[in-house]
């Protein structure tokens, strides 16, 4: 007991003394291991890790704690330069300065503020109750004496023992001490890490192996000696002190924070780093926050009311201060004799400054304060719709799409170039085993989805150029479930056990082991139906063995030394089962492109099995090996081709002396300690991957997502450019290129790339430039070429591609050379980028973004993708399959790369024009508003006296014209959604920016003017000095200011009602809602005596008077007849797509003219040269020529 | 604009991932997908020439019945502030300053057509701001309205106390109350003018006590206008007064005088016995004396019929000239070639 009082003490402690942080560096142990290397664990023993005092596993991730909520919250919300503004105002109205009651500026902002903070701390609760959840999960901790218990996360310090069960999630890095394997090992799930779903085995030191039972923790010290935290995933550095030997750790012992243990029912680990500490913690990021195009120039427009509003505040105090000077002497109802400094005859200037302030508050109503919040509010709201979209609902992993930031909805709608990933994007990564090349001879004679499209369109045969093309997608559809299910590769040749009668059947034999065994896949077995899964690192390897085991090779176990496989047709005795014992297994990186396993089968021979990339495998080939190299190029070249992935296998059978000399070597590299271990195990490795002998090449197809080209083919009708962006070779990217229509037949492929080290060598010893030099300028070359020729193309219909693989791109986004390579990239059609980085996609993404100036969007799904979808304009995550972490980095997150579709052309449609109608309304309302309180201001000697009462003004934004906007933003439909689809050109209204351009900014603004002044002037002359009643009573200022302001809420209210085309039962609740609830307020403002002059207004002054009435309807008719002739003028003269399309379905002109409906809708679509469609285009062309020159001679060939 | 964005919380993910797997059963509501039933009116030609003509078809009997009314109203308007100053007297402020001056004046006003009662009796002051800052906030309702309020006077400066005692009712617009007295004379028979009820009702019982009495009003140095005799006059009586302080909109103003219950006939002539004690000539306003009738829409207003019938016309106008345009240069609705993908590209 009195160690766990210590313990939390401790924990306590250490929280609060390295809060903050980034790790203990700092302390008197910094000595042990150098600058970086500071950390020391001491092992089960709080006694001495106590005074370390590092960090417990305590996380929080919010922003703000009770204490600080209030300074903090409102510190953000003041750092808007309107807030502020607002801020300043409302200190302001305290003093006599102001035209208001103090209640009616601070009133609002605190609204406004108040509804921000709240929405600030809900979200911070949320996170607070997630960091609750975590840090309050169970966890098995030694407490002493061998013992465990349950504790808190949150209580774990460094240096415990914990032991974790199968499917829990490690709480902190532990140091893996023992597993319940014997050997120590234990499998690992990442996916919350790095988004790979394959499992990932850590073993243990063997020192450690014996801690397999609670009991033996009881006397268990050691002391670790490592790292301090950093945000490397990758890798660990460190020594572990035990029993006074020193072992050197490294990154397979280390069990990392938030991922999880598979396979294993338990393990004992050492905290090391805890809370803030763990790597994955370290890695969080906040991401950038992003703001839309409107929004900035939503902001140069506030800024501009802002010198309207200092503009008229001048003019405004000049005025005063003239008015002052000369003429208050004489008005002697004023006492000017008595004057106060705010209004001074015998000082004009200062008065007129002091007038200045008032008058900046005065007219502030030019700057709408409820315009922030009211977006904020509709984005909120349109992210919820977008959050439920059933048409965005993927059954499969049951995600809808979610709009994770809610402040770029109607940047959706304005989306110039796609930038896509396409492994998990446009590829589901999941690997059909569909052809291979043994022994140079070509099996397998299915068909990849590719050849299938294809065949399948030219079967059908259709010439109807406007015919649409969903009927045949559909077909495809159907077919595409067949093919997903069992395995696609067939040939009677190899199955059955039919390959022994084959002439190669030891080559074949060889093949079919190399599947089996060469992999680090871990095969789990369904106990229900006895049915074996693999868990593969690569998906190519899940169907190397999925394949291996309808050939007869079944892997069924693995132990940390063997393999185990079933084999059905290798001996006469039926199905045996074979140990294979791994001896060393080389794993694949992609700098290596191979992986190799040593092993020894059931006759003691020793063999290396080795697959890799074709020309790594070419290079190390032996003399004797290359039998089939020739035959097997050529096949490699085919499926190549038709858009599979290839690898070649290979083999070489080892001396035992040879190998344990190699061994020997291995063991020494792989034991040694420091940075250049892997160095020097690559350089091992190398000495016994070769002499090998080809065997054949295997070829697996990258199945495509659902729905994937024609999406691609929608998005290039709605006008967007695509750009891929893949880590695969270039063979490899022009082939899905292919499959997803980016590519087709007849397109000019202009591809970029350095020429290989020889040829540049050569070059650069004859001008004797650098190596380095050479390949610039053959890449400058290249460029120029391909522009030279894009430029010289006369067809207009010609299309280009261009190809660029990654170390031509490291060139080609350098300074002087990335506007070049941009230009020629935005007259091709298509760009596909190939075996790029993380970091290059973000280059690339910028280049596009600051290059074309137009708003990109960027769509991954992987962890290499965060960077690319940082960077761009939008980023979009896919929440599938692989990991979370670009969809943690996004802006919005799709489960299927088809719902871009919708995405964009529907949502982003619609809230790019609700959005930019919303703001443009705003202005209008306010700027009508507004101004009208400067004229009075003429007419009241400058002197900062508003005509309407207090209360009306503070209501105006915040309730008498904000709901019925909101329903603007939120609900406004010009077209519905099935129409947006079908029309895709309607989406360029959004790259074009016709809602939001200056022409339309300054047209509203116009609009604003004008009904200020109608509003104002109509009214003035209606109430000049005349009675207003039967009774002969006249206007008093009340009376003028509430028919003024009775008409303004007429006319801003009819305004937007003419502005919506869309109304459902609540646009007509917020708009006719609103004009009744003035009418409500007004009646029971009256009703209470601190209305002043509105006292019974309505009732009895105004109610009654037919003159109120008549003037609100002359006004309200006067104010709208200007748009409303807009309007019309623009709708029957030179109409916009979505009015002509509005009409027909008005009309059911498209129900009863079928044939013009589907005629408009194929001719909706942007000229494209890249996509389905344009494929079918160019192919019908291409019969049509044939047929001209060959005349009825011509069959129309399938592809098989 | 602030995100939404939550911070890297890797519970989040698993959060999140649960809760999809949850929520899997979507509700699927005409609401959420945005497809509830929704009228889209659209502006065809039939509506544009139907929507001008409704307004004008209303705008133009609304004006004419205005218009009619307006000319219906007859009004005398007689200024007096420079004529009611003897034309001996150079300095016309210090004329009206001095105290000790008798300052009466007699008018005479002709009736241009029959008027028939009520005629409204009213002062007219020009370039007088009643609505400036300064003048307006000068004043304390509570003051007013309720006796033991009487020390309430925050806003009332300058003319809030008076040797530390309370001023009721304090403020400008209470000091600079209007003073000219009119004494109309029909035919040498006294016109009776009735200054009852011409105040709102509401300020008479709600905003002016009846138990409200002046206290040091206009005692101090300067002396602005009308006095109110503190031992009779309850505020809710003085409805001179209570018309005074509704504030004008603008600094040209009427206010009521009064009533005569008295039609008067075509040349009748009325003698006006003024007594003009108030002060615009420091800064060269005008007087006048207003008589008028009304109508159901008040007072002499041309602008509002012509305002009528200008928009009306002007709709009509509109429905003619979008009926023409539709026939010179006719758009079906909904005609696709209008589409942009249809027209020449030189078309936008």
């Amino acid at each position: 007991m009195r160690w766990s009082k210590l313990y939390t003490f401790n924990c306590f402690r250490g929280h609060h003394g390295d809060a903050g942080a980034d790790g203990p560096s700092s302390d008197g142990a910094g000595a042990v291991g150098g600058p970086g290397f500071s950390r020391v664990v001491h092992c089960n023993n709080p006694g001495l890790q106590k005074p370390l005092k590092y960090p417990t596993n305590y996380i929080t991730t919010t922003k703000y704690n009770i204490i600080t909520f209030f300074p903090k919250a409102i510190f953000e919300q003041f750092r808007r330069v309107a807030n502020l503004y607002f801020l300043l105002t409302a200190i302001l109205s305290l003093t006599p300065v102001c035209p208001f009651s103090p209640v009616s500026m601070i009133a609002p902002l605190a609204f406004v503020v108040g509804l921000s903070m709240l929405k600030e701390g809900l979200e911070d609760w949320r996170r607070f109750i997630q960091d609750m959840k975590v840090n309050n999960r169970k966890i098995a901790v030694h407490k002493g004496d061998g013992e465990f218990m349950y504790r808190h996360w949150e209580e774990l310090c460094v240096g415990d023992v914990v032991k974790v069960e199968k499917d829990q999630f490690f709480p902190a890095d532990l140091l893996l001490l023992s597993s319940s394997y014997e050997d120590g090992i234990c499998y690992v799930e990442t996916m919350n890490l790095d988004g790979e779903t394959n499992l990932k085995v850590k073993r243990s030191l063997e020192a450690t192996l014996p801690l397999e039972e609670d009991e033996s923790f009881k006397d268990f010290q050691a002391v670790i000696r490592c790292e301090d935290p950093n945000p490397s995933l990758y890798t660990f550095t460190g020594n572990f002190e035990y029993e006074r030997q020193v072992f050197a750790l490294d990154p397979g012992q280390i069990l990392l924070r938030d991922s999880k243990l598979r396979n294993t029912s338990f393990i004992y680990g050492v905290v090391i780093f805890t809370g803030h500490d763990s790597k994955v913690m370290q890695n969080s990021t906040e991401s950038p926050s992003k703001r839309s195009r409107i929004e900035k120039k939503m902001d140069l427009i506030i800024y501009i009311l802002f010198t309207v509003l200092m503009l008229i505040s001048l003019i405004s105090s000049i005025g005063f201060a003239v008015r002052i000077k000369l003429d208050l002497p004489h008005w002697w109802y004023l006492q000017p004799q008595k004057s106060n400094k705010l209004d001074d005859p015998s000082r004009p200037a200062l008065s007129g400054i002091f007038h200045l302030i008032t008058a900046l508050i005065l007219y502030g109503y030019l700057i709408p304060i409820s315009l922030y919040v009211s977006i904020e509010l509709v984005k909120v709201l349109q992210a919820h719709f977008i959050n439920q979209d059933i048409h965005m609902f993927d059954e499969e992993t049951g995600n809808t799409a979610q709009a994770r930031t809610s402040n770029l909805n109607e940047e959706l709608g304005q989306v110039h170039t796609v930038l896509s990933d396409k492994t998990g994007t446009l590829t589901c990564n999941q690997m059909d085993f569909l052809k291979c090349s043994i022994a140079g001879v070509s099996y397998g004679v299915g068909s990849s989805e590719v050849e299938i499209a294809a065949a399948k369109h030219m079967a059908s045969g259709y010439d109807d150029h406007d015919m649409p093309l969903e009927d045949i997608w559909e077909e495809n559809n159907e077919d595409e479930i067949e093919l997903v299910e069992g395995v696609t590769f067939s040939d009677d040749r190899l199955m059955h056990g039919n390959w022994t009668k084959e002439p190669n059947s030891s080559t074949i034999l060889l093949f079919f082991r190399i599947l089996a065994l060469c992999h680090t896949a871990i095969p789990e077995t369904n106990e229900a139906t006895g049915s074996i899964a693999y868990e593969a690192e690569s998906p190519d390897e899940g169907a190397f063995l999925v394949a291996a085991r309808e050939f007869g090779f079944e892997f069924f176990k693995r132990t940390q030394s063997s393999v185990f496989v079933r084999e059905k047709h290798t001996s006469p005795n039926g199905t045996t089962e074979r140990e294979f014992k791994i001896l060393n297994l080389l794993e694949f990186n992609s700098k290596r492109k191979r992986m190799t396993v040593i092993l020894k089968d059931e006759d003691g021979q020793i063999l290396l099995f080795c697959k890799g990339a074709d020309s790594i495998i070419f290079d190390r080939l032996a003399k004797n090996g290359r039998v089939y190299e020739v035959d097997t190029t050529r096949h490699l070249n085919d499926y190549g081709e038709a858009g599979l992935r290839t690898l070649a296998l290979s083999y070489r059978v080892l001396e035992e002396a040879e190998y344990s000399s190699w061994n020997a070597e291995f063991l020494r590299a792989k034991t040694s300690i420091g940075p250049d271990r892997e160095l020097q195990l690559e350089r091992v490795s190398d000495l016994i991957e070769r002499e090998l002998i080809l065997v054949g090449a295997t070829a697996v197809e990258d199945k495509l997502q659902k729905g994937v080209p024609q999406c691609i083919d929608r998005l290039a009708q709605a006008g967007l450019k695509i750009w891929v962006l893949t880590g695969d070779k270039m063979e490899t990217a022009i082939n899905i290129g292919y499959a997803c229509s980016l590519l087709r037949q007849g397109m000019k492929q202009i591809c970029l790339s350095i020429p290989t080290g020889d040829q540049v060598a050569q070059d650069a010893k004859k001008s004797s430039l650098t190596t380095e030099q050479a390949a610039k300028e053959s890449l400058l070359s290249q460029i120029a070429n391909g522009s030279q020729m894009v430029k010289l193309e006369k067809d207009p219909d010609a299309a280009f591609a261009l190809v660029i693989d990654g170390k031509a791109l490291a060139f080609a986004l350098e300074d002087n050379m990335k506007h070049m390579f941009l230009n020629l990239a935005i007259e091709c059609a298509s760009v596909i980028c190939c075996r790029v980085s993380p970091k290059q996609k973000a280059l690339v993404t910028r280049l596009v973004k600051e290059g074309i100036g137009q708003t990109t969007l960027a769509i991954g799904d992987g962890a290499n993708d965060v960077g690319m979808i940082q960077e761009a304009d939008i980023g979009v995550g896919i929440s599938g399959v692989e990991g979370m972490q670009a969809v943690m980095a996004s802006d919005f997150s799709i489960s299927q790369f088809r719902f871009l579709e919708r995405l964009l052309v529907v949502h982003g449609h619609w809230c790019y024009k609700r959005i930019a109608q919303m703001i443009c309304y705003f202005f209008y309302k306010n700027i009508a508003f507004g101004l009208t309180i400067f004229y009075f201001e003429a007419f009241a000697g400058f002197s900062g006296q508003s005509v309407y009462d207090d209360w009306f003004m503070l209501l105006f934004n915040v309730v008498l014209t904000s709901l019925p906007v909101i329903s603007l933003g939120v609900f406004e439909q010009d077209v519905s959604s099935e129409i947006c689809l079908q029309f895709p050109a309607l989406y360029q209204q959004g790259p074009k920016n016709l809602f939001f351009d200056w022409y339309r900014i300054l047209g509203w603004m116009g609009n604003g003017l004008y009904s200020s002044l109608a509003i104002f002037f109509l009214n003035l002359c209606i109430f000049y000095d005349q009675a207003i009643r039967a009774g002969g009573q006249t206007a008093d200022m009340a009376a003028v200011g509430t028919t003024m302001f009775t008409c303004i809420i007429w006319a801003v209210n009819m305004q937007i009602a003419l502005t919506m085309s869309h109304f459902t039962w609540i646009q007509h609740l917020f708009v006719w809602g609103s004009i009744t609830t003035w009418y409500v307020f007004i009646l029971a403002y009256g009703m209470t005596l601190r209305s002043g002059d509105n006292y019974q207004i309505l009732l009895e002054v105004l109610g009654p008077a037919p003159i109120y009435w008549a003037a609100t309807l002359l006004v309200t008719a006067a104010c709208n007849i200007p748009y409303l002739i807009h309007i019309s003028y623009q709708r029957s003269c030179n109409p916009l797509d979505h009015h002509v399309i509005q009409e027909i379905k008005y009309l059911k002109k498209d129900v009863e003219d079928q044939t013009m409906w589907k005629r408009e809708r194929s001719k909706a679509r942007q000229k494209t040269k890249i996509g389905f469609t344009a494929r079918v285009d160019a192919k019908i062309k291409q019969i049509k020529g044939k047929l001209h020159k060959k005349g009825p001679s011509l069959t129309i060939h399938t592809v098989s | 604009m602030r995100t939404f964005r939550t911070h890297f919380s890797y519970e989040a993910l698993l959060e999140l991932r649960s809760s999809y797997t949850c929520s899997s059963v979507k509700t699927d509501s005409k609401f959420t997908q945005q497809e509830l039933p929704a009228c889209k009116p659209i502006l065809t030609p039939k509506w544009v020439i139907s929507v001008f003509v409704l307004i004008g078809v209303i705008f133009v009997p609304i004006g004419v019945a205005s218009l009619r009314a307006s000319q219906q109203v007859v009004e005398i308007v007689d200024r007096y502030d420079d004529a009611c100053v003897p034309a001996n007297v150079t300095d016309k402020l210090a004329y009206i300053q001095d105290k000790s001056i008798q300052k009466s004046c007699t008018r005479t006003l002709t009736v241009t057509k029959d008027m028939n009662q009520p005629i409204f009796v009213y002062y007219q002051l020009d370039n007088f701001y009643q609505n400036h800052r300064r003048y307006v906030k000068s004043r304390s309702d509570d003051q007013l309205r309720d006796k033991s309020k009487a020390a309430v006077t925050t806003n009332c400066d300058p003319e809030a106390t008076l040797n530390g005692k309370p001023i009721v009712p304090c403020g400008l617009i209470a000091w600079s109350l209007f003073n000219d007295t009119y004494n109309l004379i029909l035919n040498n028979d006294n016109l009776t003018v009735d200054k009852k009820d011409i105040s709102w009702k509401s300020d008479r019982e709600h905003k002016f006590g009846s138990d409200v009495f002046p206290q040091n009003f206009q005692q101090g140095p300067l002396i602005g206008g009308k006095t109110l005799d503190p031992n009779v006059s309850q505020l809710s009586e003085q409805e001179d007064l209570i018309v005074w302080m509704r504030t004008a909109a603008l600094p040209t103003f009427r206010k009521l005088y009064g009533r005569i219950h008295v039609d008067l006939k075509v040349n009748d002539t009325i003698t006006v016995h003024l007594e003009n004690n108030y002060n615009t000539y420091s800064f060269g306003g005008k007087k006048k004396l207003v008589l008028s009738t009304t109508t159901w829409l008040g007072g002499k207003n041309d602008f509002l019929g012509l305002a009528y019938l200008t928009v009306g016309g002007l709709c009509f106008f509109l429905a003619f000239a979008f009926t023409l345009l539709y026939l010179i240069k006719p758009r079906k609705s909904g005609d696709n070639n209008y589409l942009s993908w249809n027209r020449p590209p030189v078309g936008r």
